[in-house]
């Protein structure tokens, strides 16, 4: 126990310190550490939709993309400029506190998956997966279109001049100083997503062990022996949709907030398979492997784009640094599905027998 | 009126092309319950194989049509091979492993055909040259290109032949057989594992065959034009029942004939509001409410989930 604790200690302070470390060798490396732990959120959000109740989402990025927009809509000039009588009633812009946005955003995203999940439940496993997948795109198409006749996204263009984060009067945007240490943006950017992780690995655990998680993973493993145990399987799939939606909002929110600015571009369908592999190739319903998972597949192939300049020059051009990656993600999805089926860091097996009460 | 006609042969047409490739994924389906996520790239690969066969021969002067028919016959074979393969390396060692395995390593897959294809023909877009006739045939009013023409009588004439083959010889039995039960089916002196083999060399033939008639129709080819006919494909598999050679043919014309009504009438019904951009939601749409009302598709048996 006490090894425990004395380990525990020693990553949180790991975690606190490799910003610090790594913003000597530049800002690229911060910023990627800080979107890898964007992708842990995700992944722990999707991992509640595929992993607990065992439901395949492969829209899931819609989710995400609804938080992002909420938030470059709430706090950008973006309204204000294409709508005449919006710029009368603010006219410095809007720029909603985070206080109201975050929560707008993950009731926006949560709402839309219920939405979506009312009509679809009923539907077996890979139908399911056709249908999320074709609300992502549907959720894309708008985003892509909507610039008429009303302008709402800008079209392929995006929204940008995003309001960074900002809480109690303290700006996520701009470097501080304490004590002539100077700590950038993307370094505070990193420890908002950290204390967000946190809080969703909390949650996820006490999920998991709760009524609501074993409810769940009933439904999982056996819908109609689920129901037949008094479980309201329809609102328990209903509420594990809006729960993994809101995780998606939340997060699309704090990206917008991160990268000030947002696109249809980074929400296309290949992001969304992209989370389902960090799931399944982590380990499903285990939040150490989701983890793992997520981290592997959002920071590996980035750290790799630094790393693999030279070949571009090797290789004549062919091979620059995004076909590396994405060819390194093809190879692992592919690779570790091959050599562990269940996952990296899989959960432990089920069927066996439970422990004796106690008495 | 003569929009309507123009625009049901369009559909018809985008139509057959769908059915073509979900066949591919439907049979797939339903021997081994897997989303063959990888097979709109078979597609993609067929088109690419077909377009360096006709650039390499151009000069050689051979009339249009027979240089189509040779390099539909390499990229038939190149597909079949590739697809033989990805089902020997990425699927079948995974067969008795938790649903969701095979799954990702078709999405694997998928990603990694398309990089490779990057890296092979280069990532711009390619011209796809005219081999046929570009003069259009006037149908009174409407009008029909020899391509589309071809589009429909080739998928007239395979589906005809896979429909004989299936229902009428030994491995179309075995076929049926295998999807209905694999081990009773080894019981009866099937070999499962041929017989799944045998179901991705034809699916990847169609969906070459496919391939070829896509870039001929649009004339271009590039490393991602396999995306959007195999998620189209895909729904036109499940708007007909997965699973189903019957309803992917139904669901595949069905989804090409709202697809183009739809971009075809959008505009004008809703006073240049929703353009023709909005007909991709249109078949999602269809789909969604389809599958609310039928949970198993249009031609889609009502199965028991398995435990």
């Amino acid at each position: 126990m006490k090894n425990k604790i004395i380990v525990f200690i020693l990553s949180a302070l790991a975690l606190l310190a490799l910003p610090l470390l790594a913003q000597y060798f530049g800002q690229g490396w911060v910023r990627i550490m800080a979107l890898a732990l964007l992708y842990v959120m995700l992944a722990l959000g999707l991992n509640i939709v595929v992993g607990y109740a065992g439901l395949l989402d492969l829209g899931y990025v819609a989710f995400y993309a609804l938080g992002a927009y909420m938030y470059a809509l709430l706090a950008s000039p973006h309204l204000s400029t294409n709508f005449p009588w919006f710029a009368q009633m603010f006219p410095n812009g809007l720029h909603t506190p985070v206080w109201a946005i975050v929560p707008l955003a993950a009731g926006l995203a949560a709402l839309a998956g219920i939405v979506l999940g009312m009509p679809v439940l009923k539907l077996r496993g890979d139908y399911l997966a056709i249908v999320t997948l074709g609300f992502g795109e549907i959720i894309r198409v708008f985003m892509n279109n909507l610039e008429q006749p009303i302008n709402l996204t800008n079209g392929p263009r995006g929204i940008d001049s995003i309001d960074s984060m900002s809480m109690f009067g303290f700006s996520f945007g701009k470097a501080i100083e304490i004590g002539g240490y100077r700590i950038s943006s993307v370094v505070l950017y990193y420890y908002l997503f950290l204390a967000l992780v946190v809080l969703s690995v909390i949650i996820c655990q006490h999920l998991e062990t709760s009524r609501i998680g074993r409810a769940w993973m009933a439904i999982r493993e056996d819908e109609i022996a689920a129901k037949a145990m008094g479980i309201n399987t329809r609102n328990m799939k209903l509420l594990a949709f809006g729960m993994g939606a809101t995780f998606g909002g939340v997060s699309g929110a704090m990206f917008a907030a991160f990268q000030g600015f947002v696109s249809p571009e980074s929400f296309s369908l290949q992001e969304s398979v992209l989370i389902v592999a960090m799931v399944v190739l982590g380990g499903m319903g285990h939040i150490p492997g989701v983890i793992l998972g997520a981290v592997l597949l959002a920071a590996l192939p980035e750290v790799l784009r630094y790393v693999a300049g030279p070949l571009h020059q090797i290789t004549g051009g062919r091979l620059d640094a995004s076909i590396l990656r994405q060819l390194l993600v093809a190879l692992a999805m592919i690779g570790i599905m091959l050599a562990r089926p269940r996952g990296l860091w899989p959960a432990r097996e089920h069927g066996r027998a439970a422990p004796a009460p106690v008495r | 009126m003569e929009t309507f006609f123009q625009q049901i042969i369009n559909g018809l047409v985008l139509g057959a092309m769908y059915a073509l490739v979900a066949l591919g994924y439907t049979m797939v389906y339903g021997i081994i319950n897997l989303i063959n996520f990888a097979h709109g790239e078979v597609l993609m690969v067929g088109a690419l194989v077909s377009w360096t066969v006709v650039t390499m021969l151009a000069g050689a002067g051979m009339p249009g049509w027979s240089l189509m028919a040779i390099s539909l016959v390499c990229a038939i074979v190149v597909c079949a091979a590739l697809n033989f393969t990805i089902e020997k390396l990425a699927y079948r060692p995974l067969r008795n492993a938790p649903r969701l395995a095979p799954l990702i390593t078709a999405m694997g897959m998928s990603l990694l055909l398309q990089t490779l294809a990057m890296i092979i023909w280069k990532p711009n877009p390619k011209p796809y040259p005219q081999l046929l006739p570009t003069e259009p045939i006037n149908l009174g009013g409407p009008v029909i290109s020899v391509t589309q023409c071809l589009i429909l009588g080739v998928t007239a004439v395979v589906l005809a032949s896979l429909m004989y083959l299936v229902n009428k010889t030994k491995l179309g039995r075995a076929m049926r057989a295998t999807a209905e039960n694999p081990r009773v089916a080894a019981l009866m002196g099937v070999k499962p594992d041929m017989v799944i083999s045998a179901t991705f060399i034809i699916g990847a033939a169609l969906a070459a065959i496919a391939g070829v008639m896509w870039a001929a129709n649009y004339g271009t080819v590039g490393h991602m034009m396999g995306f959007l006919p195999g998620l189209k494909a895909f729904t036109a598999a499940v708007l007909g029942g997965i699973g189903n050679l019957g309803g992917a043919v139904v669901g595949g014309i069905l989804l090409g004939l709202v697809e183009a009504l739809g971009a075809g009438y959008l505009g004008p019904l809703t006073g240049g509001i929703l353009g023709s951009q909005y007909a991709d939601i249109f078949a999602f749409a269809a789909l969604i409410l389809v599958l609310t009302l039928r949970p198993s598709g249009l031609l889609g048996e009502r199965v028991a989930d398995r435990a």
